[in-house]
């Protein structure tokens, strides 16, 4: 499904079957095993066979399953990319990449394997973009499929790559931020911030999850199930929020059943932007738990 | 089929160790190490040998130590083991 909430997405060692049999009880949006940079070179063989079998025994319980695929230049890749889609992956993430030609080289690689299969059109791509390069072709790379569910910053080769460091407050990440929430809101996919690997300070963390909020970003990487909570926290709505958006969307039942083009809210015109909107906000609470669909009728 | 001596998995919680070597005699053996062995032993070798035969592996020695594995974990380990023994890999070359 190309659109759904998607506040958090956690990250499973694609070698570690107890995390992975586990990962759902903590009820992240959705799930990515990987099998790039969290499998030694020497384990690449045995966590694929691991992804596969999980992917195609373990009831995620409606939790989007993604998977990190090793890239299609290196010896592993291409059999990520056969194990996955005949394991009826929901998404495959692609690391590190640069440009739209691959990933339209990945997009050619499914087909190959859906047209097999007999399920052309099923497996979803999101990119991740952690370099410099990446940034400057982000809208290219998030327009270059169909399949293009969303884009993902990866600060850590990021900053590498800028020949700069993490800092607390994220300057140096900003420009790729923006441009990242830009080039997916242009493209009409979802976006995702970077990880935030240091457990013990959850104080920054919380403030970056704020900070990614504000800039647009859709949800955000997360490595620990103790994040969950903070993200979902942060992303919950306030009241008036909702009030406002249970109002807008009342209004735009009320016009459909009057059959009126024109929705109006509290004497003012409400037009597409507003809609959306309310309609995200309604999907936040929602997810969050704080009203139930009962609250909606 | 050529056997050689291979190991996949880890000791780690919800993994199996799985380590196999050619047969001293027809057929598998599998020797199980599971603190569950009692309710599950039956259901782990089942697993183990539906696996190697799926495979097309059917003389062979295994030892197992489990740590409490899902059979799709059992599965992942016993085919990783028998392409690192055999050299044969099961996806596309």
């Amino acid at each position: 499904m190309k659109d759904r909430l998607r506040r958090t997405m956690m990250f499973i060692p694609g070698n570690n079957p107890g995390m992975m049999q586990d990962a759902y009880i903590y009820k992240p949006d959705s799930i990515m095993l990987d099998l790039e940079d969290s499998v030694t070179m020497a384990e690449k063989d045995a966590a694929r066979l691991l992804v596969y079998n999980a992917l195609k025994t373990i009831d995620y319980q409606g939790v989007e399953m993604v998977v990190r695929i090793n890239p299609l230049n290196t010896p592993y890749g291409k059999k990520d990319v056969e194990a996955v889609v005949k394991a009826g992956v929901e998404v495959i993430r692609m690391p590190k990449t640069e440009t739209a030609d691959e990933v339209r080289e990945l997009e050619a690689e499914i087909i190959k394997w859906e047209t097999e299969l007999g399920c052309v059109g099923r497996t979803l791509i999101m990119a991740a973009i952690e370099s410099a390069q990446g940034v400057i072709n982000a809208y290219e790379i998030a327009t270059a499929s169909d399949r293009m569910m969303g884009i993902a910053l990866g600060a850590e080769d990021y900053s590498a790559n800028l020949k700069t460091n993490r800092t607390p407050g994220g300057a140096e990440l900003l420009l790729a931020r923006e441009t990242i929430v830009v080039a997916a809101r242009a493209a009409g996919i979802a976006c995702f911030d970077t990880v935030f690997s240091n457990l013990d300070d959850m104080d920054t963390f919380r403030a970056e999850v704020e900070l990614i909020k504000t800039l647009g970003f859709d949800g955000k990487s997360i490595i620990n199930p103790k994040q969950i909570p903070v993200v979902n926290e942060v992303f919950v709505p306030t009241e008036k929020q909702i009030e406002k958006s249970k109002g807008i969307i009342a209004a735009i039942r009320e016009a459909e059943k009057n059959h009126s083009g024109v929705i109006s809210y509290k004497g003012k015109m409400v037009d597409r932007p507003v809609v959306l909107r309310a309609q995200r906000t309604i999907d936040l609470a929602l997810a969050a738990g704080v009203i139930t669909k009962e609250d909606l009728q | 089929m050529e056997i050689k001596n291979a190991v996949a998995g880890t000791l780690e919680s919800g993994d199996i160790m799985v380590q196999i070597a050619p047969a001293n005699s027809e057929g598998i053996h599998i020797d199980l190490d599971s603190s569950v062995a009692a309710q599950f032993g039956g259901q782990i070798r089942k697993v183990i040998t539906e696996t190697l035969e799926g495979l097309n592996v059917h003389d062979v020695d295994i030892k197992a130590t489990d740590k409490g594995a899902l059979d799709c974990t059992i599965r992942a380990r016993v085919t990783a083991a028998v392409v690192r023994a055999t050299g044969k890999d099961v996806w596309s070359d």
